[in-house]
């Protein structure tokens, strides 16, 4: 039987009837995408690899059509300096006069820190690398504040790596593919950053909410953010390296805390990524996980000379114990310190056994007696050998 | 003689497939990452229009589709939540297709209240889902340094609806 002849000929559903359906279909379809999506700062997404091979093909849509505004920007540039030469010399004559000054400053105390990092055993931050790169598409809504780079993981580039203009901080890798990134950056709503007050140490969380200044949240003390002071990053739990520029205090127009941002001074087109891996990407979570001293059990055996000298220093040190508990067993069975006479009855005529016990004067019977003190006694070291400290070097003595 | 008469077909592909296109091709050109004395250009989301048009034009099982489209296309492309903006606009398009009986035919100003409308929906949507799921509310002011050039786009809309709005009754 056709399809045509069957109980369905006559049925006509309605064409708007058909497009709720197909509305309520893409509903769901949305907010199970969004149940899905974890988009974080740190981590990438579940969605990576969809995101990744989309920028990989908008990425060149993108360059292509912000190289004209590029070209365009530097033949503007050049114009300018061919026509502002002289003034722009006798600018940079006065700033070089000023910089020398600062120069001389910052290499004497560049040679003050390295003393007393030497000195005080500091571990320093290793030098980072970093690579240079162009921003190629821009997004500046309050629900995404991202931009996407020319640079990925062929040159590097990882989550979580920071970007930085000519001026400060930008933001931080979200995503890579072999040859593009995408920057989160400071002002989107999903950024946080942990930063500290240059003048006060005082540590807080730099926190994006879509607009062109971010946030100041958890500012750690009273009184400890002014007007102008500058912002960098704290380094705090490894996403950052510490000491980076982001920008100065204000307070914003609902009263809050904010930062201008030093990287907003101009476009941001050329950054800079610093491949810095983080705390938690270098640290082995399986080694810092591991029993202690389970390393141990793999060990190789002691030659006979290691095995000589770990017998010896074992031998010295449970004589030396042996030593300490008998001292100690001597000082607890010492007598103890004879009590303090009592002084003599002012009367002694009157029979002491007629006064009534209460009315006694205090003696030492009745005055509180301090307990005697008692040394604890060591343990005593085990001769098995899973108990035996590390093997120490021959020769070793007590 | 009879003269030959040429009849215009006006199909899917007029009003829904080259609108998406052009709102794709703006969307891109607008994020090249330009400033002039400070500022930077606009982020209208142009896909409001054709969430808000489509249903007044005639009712399309293809529309909803292309809108979810559209909605992936901005999420990926800015690099925001996956899903917020196809839920934003379907929730758009579905609101002004169950409304769509009394809205036909109405004066352009009508209209433009009700676009004001549409367009705070997909933003109150929008400002919700991303508060939820980030734990941040994004400042009022900067979303409505989008929601105002979206408004702007209202004559969009407008040219829309009239060009393509055959008014025939079978869709009411």
């Amino acid at each position: 039987m056709a399809f045509r002849d069957g109980p369905f000929e006559n049925l006509k559903v309605p064409l708007a009837w058909t497009a709720a359906v197909v509305v309520v279909v893409g509903i769901v379809g949305a907010v199970m995408l969004l149940l899905g999506d974890s988009r974080q700062t740190t981590n990438a997404d579940n969605y990576a690899p969809a995101r990744a091979a989309f920028e990989t093909g908008a990425a060149p849509v993108g360059g292509v059509l912000s190289a004209p505004v590029r070209w365009t920007g530097n033949a503007v540039d050049y114009v300018k300096g061919y026509f502002f030469a002289v003034s722009e010399n006798r600018r940079l004559r006065a700033q070089i006069v000023e910089l020398n000054a600062w120069r001389d400053d910052a290499l004497a105390l560049k040679n003050l820190n390295g003393r007393y990092e030497q000195m005080l055993g500091v571990k320093t931050e290793p030098p980072v690398p970093m690579v240079t790169g162009l921003a190629i598409t821009d997004a500046r809504g309050p629900f995404a504040r991202s931009r996407l780079l020319n640079i990925g993981a062929a040159k590097g580039v990882r989550v979580g790596n920071p970007v930085l203009s000519e001026h400060g901080l930008v933001g931080r890798i979200m995503g890579v593919s072999s040859g593009n990134s995408r920057m989160l950056l400071l002002t989107d709503v999903a950024s946080r950053t942990p930063v500290l007050v240059e003048r006060t140490d005082a540590r807080a969380m730099l926190t994006g909410d879509g607009s062109g200044s971010p946030r100041l949240d958890y500012i750690r003390g009273a009184g400890s953010v002014q007007e102008g002071d500058r912002i960098m990053t704290s380094g705090d739990g490894g996403g950052f390296p510490r000491g980076l520029p982001i920008g100065v205090a204000a307070k914003g127009v609902d009263g809050s805390w904010r930062v201008k941002l030093f990287s907003d001074r101009t476009a941001i087109d050329y950054v800079r990524v610093l491949l810095f891996q983080d705390f938690s990407q270098l640290a082995d979570q399986n080694a810092l996980n591991a029993p202690p001293l389970a390393s141990l059990a793999a060990a190789p055996p002691p030659t006979p000379a290691q095995a000589a000298a770990i017998q010896d220093v074992a031998t010295r040190r449970a004589a030396a114990a042996a030593a300490t508990a008998e001292r100690v067993r001597a000082a607890n069975a010492a007598p103890p310190p004879a009590p303090v006479a009592a002084p003599p009855a002012a009367t002694t005529t009157a029979p002491t056994t007629a006064r009534p016990v209460a009315a006694r004067p205090a003696t030492a019977s009745t005055r509180p007696v301090a307990p005697r003190p008692t040394i604890p006694a060591p343990v005593q070291p085990t001769s098995t050998p899973d108990a035996e400290p590390a093997p120490a070097p021959a020769g070793a003595a007590e | 003689m009879r003269r030959a008469i040429t009849v215009r077909v006006v199909g899917p592909l007029q009003w829904i497939v080259y609108p998406a296109l052009i709102a794709i091709a703006v969307t891109v050109l607008l994020a090249i990452p330009f400033r002039l004395f400070g500022l930077n250009l606009p982020e209208p989301v142009f896909p409001v229009v054709l969430a808000f048009a489509w249903p007044l034009i005639r009712p399309s099982m293809l529309a909803p589709v292309v809108l979810f489209g559209l909605g992936l296309f901005l999420d990926l492309f800015w690099g925001g939540t996956l899903g917020l903006w196809p839920l934003s606009l379907l929730a758009v398009y579905g609101a002004i297709l169950l409304a769509s009986n009394f809205l036909a035919g109405q004066a352009t100003i009508v209209l433009f209240a009700l676009y004001v409308a549409s367009t705070g929906l997909a933003f109150f949507l929008a400002y919700m889902i991303t508060t939820l799921s980030l734990g941040n509310a994004p400042s009022i002011l900067a979303v409505l340094g989008q929601v105002v050039p979206t408004l702007l786009l209202f004559p969009l809309a407008d040219w829309l609806i009239q060009r393509f709005d055959d008014a025939d009754v079978r869709f009411r």
